[in-house]
């Protein structure tokens, strides 16, 4: 679609006062174009088409390297077995395809994703999927903090619990925690919902702009701008739904869980994620 | 960025030395500068492990005269230690400016270190039972090669890897540090205390010394001081959260204990690791598989959050 015609679409819209470039324009205003939902640059692989390899002798350089030459080969699911707790695996990732992780991951792992899906069945180490754009990273075990620090989209789950500061200048996307997450999660967030199922520590949304916060545990305190929200039906369908995606609904249900909103509002902001915006359209 | 790392066997000793060693190469990448060991070897009984240095490493190279120096003040801490009633028992040139003694000594530990320490570069590493402090120059496996760190035997120890951002890099900057005067006490460190010089100036007005410029060095002398006072290590490493400034994860040993703290922020990373058998602990899990291979399960301690191990 010729880009004057997405200009006055996006105007017409009244969506002018948002930059509508790349990859969201694609997906908003070409719904009909299958080479929309992909960058022009993705690599072209077949999920069906799998292989695996064995890290352990691996440098993080050496192993993200060997995965895009895998993808290059048409790879579509790779399986990574003895991680060993290495730093920067699956980093840069731009195409939908899946990873299967046997084992843990340690710091800054699957960074700036957007759109693979990616199942780990050990823990993860600091900053865990930070940028990341779109996509799916499941962690079966505990993480570390900063999980998910500036998300911008996606689902990221950790089935056990996480460290301090998680969701960090969070911006879009869903954060879920099975267990408990440490001090200062979702500070400056800005956009998007994060979950946590057991207890949340000090300052607790602390400076956030926007964006939601259901904690199903005890809440140590809440921080600068966080104030208790109604929790709504249509909160408790999301979570519901959520949350049973991913095998992780307490058996207590969804009624308990206290909701976390800004307290301040701010002028010219849409608190709409780019997913919610292609809903809207 | 350093890195610190710290290891308790539950049931016995074991090759620490080894362990400690390949812990902190995994950790390299956080602290290249150099890197300390505060081990705990079987306990001779009456005596005690004196570890100390005449030199900085990097004083080998420059002058003429630095090896008759290193002599001369090597036969002056010998002598200094026969005036106060310690008898030698064992000598061992560690390197060609640092040695470990074992000596019997019954008399005031505190007037035997600034006898010691009165001698012209010279300075005590660590005194103890058990403690086996060694700190230099390179990463692990250079310090270790040079030290034979590999044969200690013990059941537990602290480690680190420094980058140096404080102060400058020699051994007296480098980790861990000894609780001078108190025997067998060691800490390790990774971050920045903010109310350093208020700390220091008021345990220096208690009558404490400080070797360096390190901040890392205020939280041994500040331990030694509360356990002196009586204070368990557990009841020290909760007053520290409260009274020191900044942001840190710190390791602590005894004879017989591990403890670690976290600060208020939990800015600093800890991954830790238990069993029935042992506990590991570093800034990076790779740290704790470079001993333990397989897949494990680990979580990251929380802030304010204090754990003390007993061997």
């Amino acid at each position: 679609m010729e880009s004057v015609d997405q200009e006055s679409i996006s105007h017409e819209m009244g969506m002018h006062t948002q930059s509508l470039r790349g990859r969201d324009i694609k997906t908003m205003f070409s719904l009909e174009n299958e080479g929309g939902y992909a960058y022009a640059f993705a690599k072209d692989v077949d999920f069906n088409k799998r292989t695996e390899i064995d890290i352990e002798n691996m440098t993080a350089t050496e192993c993200n390297t060997k995965i895009r030459s895998l993808m290059d080969e048409g790879y579509g699911t790779i399986v990574i077995k003895n991680p060993g707790a290495k730093h920067s695996i699956i980093v840069g990732i731009l195409n939908k395809m899946n990873f299967i992780v046997e084992g843990s991951l340690g710091y800054f792992g699957c960074g700036l994703l957007d759109g693979p899906t990616v199942r780990i069945s050990g823990r993860v180490g600091w900053s865990f999927a930070e940028n990341m754009m779109a996509g799916v990273c499941v962690v079966e075990k505990n993480a570390g903090s900063t999980f998910g620090a500036a998300l911008r989209g996606g689902d990221l789950v950790c089935k056990g619990s996480v460290g301090s500061r998680t969701g960090i200048d969070q911006k879009g996307g869903t954060i879920l925690v099975g267990g408990d997450t440490g001090a200062f999660s979702g500070f400056m967030m800005q956009r998007g919902r994060m979950v946590v199922c057991g207890n949340a520590g000090k300052n607790l949304g602390d400076s956030m702009y926007d964006g939601t916060i259901f904690v199903g545990g005890e809440i140590q305190d809440l921080g600068v701008d966080a104030v208790p929200g109604e929790l709504t039906d249509l909160d408790k369908a999301w979570l519901t739904r959520k949350l049973t995606q991913y095998e992780m609904m307490p058996s207590k249900g969804v009624d308990h869980f206290t909701k976390i909103v800004a307290g301040k509002q701010l002028w010219s902001y849409d608190n709409l994620e780019p997913s919610e915006k292609k809903l809207v359209l | 960025m350093c890195g610190i790392a710290g290891l308790i066997h539950r049931k016995g000793s074991s090759n620490i030395g080894q362990e400690m060693t390949s812990m902190l190469q995994a950790l390299k990448h956080r602290g290249p500068d150099s890197t300390g060991f505060a081990i705990y070897s079987e306990p001779v009984k009456g005596q005690y492990i004196l570890r100390f240095k005449v030199a900085e490493q990097e004083d080998m190279s420059k002058g003429f005269d630095i090896q008759d120096q290193v002599k001369e003040r090597r036969a002056d801490v010998d002598k200094r230690l026969k005036a106060m009633g310690a008898k030698i028992k064992e000598m061992e040139e560690a390197t060609a400016y640092a040695f470990r003694y074992q000596i019997e000594f019954s008399g005031d530990l505190k007037e035997l270190s600034d006898r010691v320490e009165d001698v012209e570069g010279a300075e005590i590493l660590s005194i103890g039972n058990a403690l086996e402090l060694i700190k230099d120059l390179g990463d692990a496996t250079v310090v270790s090669d040079a030290y034979d760190i590999d044969e200690i035997k013990g059941t537990h120890g602290i480690g680190h890897t420094r980058m140096a951002t404080e102060s400058d890099v020699d051994i007296r900057s480098a980790h861990p540090y000894w609780a001078y005067p108190y025997n067998d006490i060691a800490v390790v460190h990774n971050g920045q205390i903010t109310n350093y010089w208020l700390m220091r100036r008021h345990l220096e007005r208690d009558g404490q010394r400080f070797v360096s410029n390190c901040d890392s060095e205020l939280l041994a002398v500040y331990t030694a001081t509360n356990l002196e006072k009586g204070m368990t290590l557990e009841e020290s490493l909760k007053k520290s959260i409260e009274e020191i400034d900044g942001v840190f994860t710190y390791l602590v040993t005894t004879k017989d204990e591990l403890g670690m703290a976290k600060d208020t922020m939990a800015a600093k990373p800890m991954v830790l690791y238990e069993t029935d058998d042992m506990v590991a602990l570093a800034s990076e899990e790779v740290s704790i598989r470079a001993i333990v291979p397989h897949e494990i399960d680990t979580w990251d301690p929380y802030d304010e959050e204090v754990r003390v191990w007993k061997a």
